[in-house]
């Protein structure tokens, strides 16, 4: 019996292992990623970084995919010849919207990581000093060791200097991606609208066979909805590299 | 990031809402997002799959499901609700704003060094009162939410043409032959759960003119307050230069009465 039930307990755990495996790489855990930056960005940036899960993550999440769930158990031919259907979607749907926007956000939240990256190895050269400076000094000043290294932990460098850089050049590939998903979902889909109908002639279909796809109404909405979300985040990006610039000169 | 995720930043900002902010919160999360989750997203799940038309015309059911659902009640109700949740991100991000603008004042004005920490948490900590800009802002977002919810009722009515939901359409959209009759999926109980949610947003836009009507009500007895004040001080301040005047004409009156008995008296000697 006892072994029994220590053999349900590792399923048990592994199956739980697994799930939380799973859920610890998804949207959420990105955010807590994110957000941990966001205190270096500059207020557009954190604007930027709240459409960006409002108004693309969520949306994708709680709405998109479920428009997006039938596209091939629901996308219909006018033929009974086997293989027909599959062959007919695989030509016109090559990648899906929903896994093009999944890339693209998580392409675009990635620059971020550059600055959070840049942040740890500037607090780790300064706790170093500060540890050997107080090695030499033998705790001179009124606050303990452990204090000024709590607050150079919690304290926001200003973007100047080489952080204004990585900052910089973050933004640019964050436009990069942007552009390159909404340029590839355009040429993919020949715009961002959905027909209702496609002919196709693929081996095995006989001769032009019409093919029904599903939700294209709906589909249609959400895409245009992407894109417009997709180029206010440009125009958010493009202004904070302006700020950035602009603040660089008039230093 | 889901609806989890969303109440947890709308809960941040409700630190700074007035009661019947958070009452309308408590609604839009317990009535409408509770109820989309758990009930209305099974109701409309097998929508598409469950549409059924009088014909074999392969690919004139999806034709019709299309005509007669360009966009699905549930699409609808998840983006009417993300954004009328939005709006208190403005107000949000307008009390960050105005923390860390006190923030910095203070370390200038103490200096780093002599700024105590638990000083620091408390200002962080604090509910700043809704008046001036912030009353502006709030305000503004009150607004924006009555928009939104107004826009998107209004986009579901005539979209579906009313609230009810019928059991038949007549579908005749190429290449279904001739007119075709397409049987909706659970048409009563997809009518049950739009009235619902209508009503449950109608509530919410009662909620906030409410709201809306106790910040002007409030804002007017703060001017009032302030104009009445000055007033009475003003009043004070004339009631105060009459009696100068009267003190200086009393004083005139005795010094001229003074010289004439003077002068009377040079010339009865």
């Amino acid at each position: 019996m006892p072994a029994i039930v220590g053999g349900e307990n590792s399923q048990q755990k592994r199956a739980g292992l697994q799930q939380i495996q799973h859920e610890s790489m998804s949207w959420p855990a990105l955010y807590a990623q994110l957000a941990g930056a966001n205190r270096h960005s500059t207020s557009l940036g954190k604007v930027w970084l709240s459409v960006l899960f409002i108004f693309r993550v969520m949306v994708l999440v709680v709405a998109a995919e479920s428009v997006w769930g039938d596209e091939q158990s629901d996308f219909t031919c006018n033929t009974l010849q086997p293989g027909c259907e599959n062959v007919c979607y695989d030509q016109f749907f090559p990648v899906s919207h929903i896994r093009l926007w999944c890339l693209q956000l998580v392409f675009v939240s990635t620059p971020t990581l550059l600055v959070a990256t840049h942040v740890a190895y500037q607090n780790r050269k300064d706790k170093r000093r500060l540890l050997q400076a107080s090695c030499r000094a033998g705790f001179l000043s009124s606050k303990g060791p452990d204090e000024e290294l709590e607050a150079l932990k919690k304290r926001r460098l200003p973007i100047s200097g080489a952080l204004w850089w990585t900052y910089a050049c973050s933004l640019l590939f964050r436009l990069l991606f942007e552009g390159g998903f909404m340029y590839a979902l355009y040429v993919v889909y020949d715009g961002f609208q959905m027909p209702r109908l496609v002919q196709c002639d693929q081996w095995p279909c006989p001769n032009l066979v019409d093919c029904f796809i599903s939700r294209p109404t709906e589909k249609t909405v959400f895409t245009v909805f992407m894109a417009t979300a997709s180029s206010i985040c440009m125009v958010l990006n493009m202004a904070e590299l302006a700020y950035l610039v602009a603040k660089a000169v008039t230093r | 990031m889901s609806w989890g995720a969303l109440y947890a930043q709308l809960g941040g900002v409700n630190k700074h809402s007035t009661s019947l902010g958070k009452i309308w919160l408590s609604v839009l999360f317990i009535f409408r997002v509770t109820i989309l989750v758990l009930a209305a997203e099974s109701v409309w799940g097998d929508e598409q799959s469950d549409f059924t038309c009088n014909t074999q015309q392969p690919g004139c059911k999806n034709v019709c499901y299309d005509h007669f659902f360009p966009v699905s009640h549930i699409r609808l109700w998840c983006l009417q609700l993300i954004f009328v949740s939005t709006p208190a991100l403005l107000v949000a991000m307008h009390v960050a704003y105005r923390k860390r603008g006190d923030k910095r004042s203070m370390l200038a004005s103490r200096g780093a060094e002599r700024t105590p920490p638990a000083e620091l948490e408390t200002l962080k900590r604090r509910r700043l009162p809704i008046a001036g800009p912030l009353w502006w802002t709030y305000t503004c977002s009150l607004f924006f939410r009555l928009l939104f919810e107004g826009g998107f009722m209004y986009a579901l009515y005539f979209v579906y043409d009313g609230f009810r939901m019928p059991r038949l359409v007549k579908c005749e959209q190429w290449p279904c032959p001739n007119k075709v009759d397409c049987f909706i999926s659970r048409p009563t109980e997809k009518t049950v759960f739009t009235i619902f949610m209508v009503a449950s947003s109608a509530a919410c836009m009662v909620l906030n003119v409410a709201e809306l009507c106790y910040l002007i009500a409030k804002a007017l007895t703060r001017c009032l307050a302030r104009s009445g004040d000055g007033r009475r001080r003003y009043g004070h301040a004339d009631g105060v230069m009459a009696d100068d005047a009267l003190l200086q004409n009393k004083k005139n009156e005795m010094l001229l009465s003074s010289s004439t008995d003077s002068s009377s008296n040079k010339t009865m000697c």
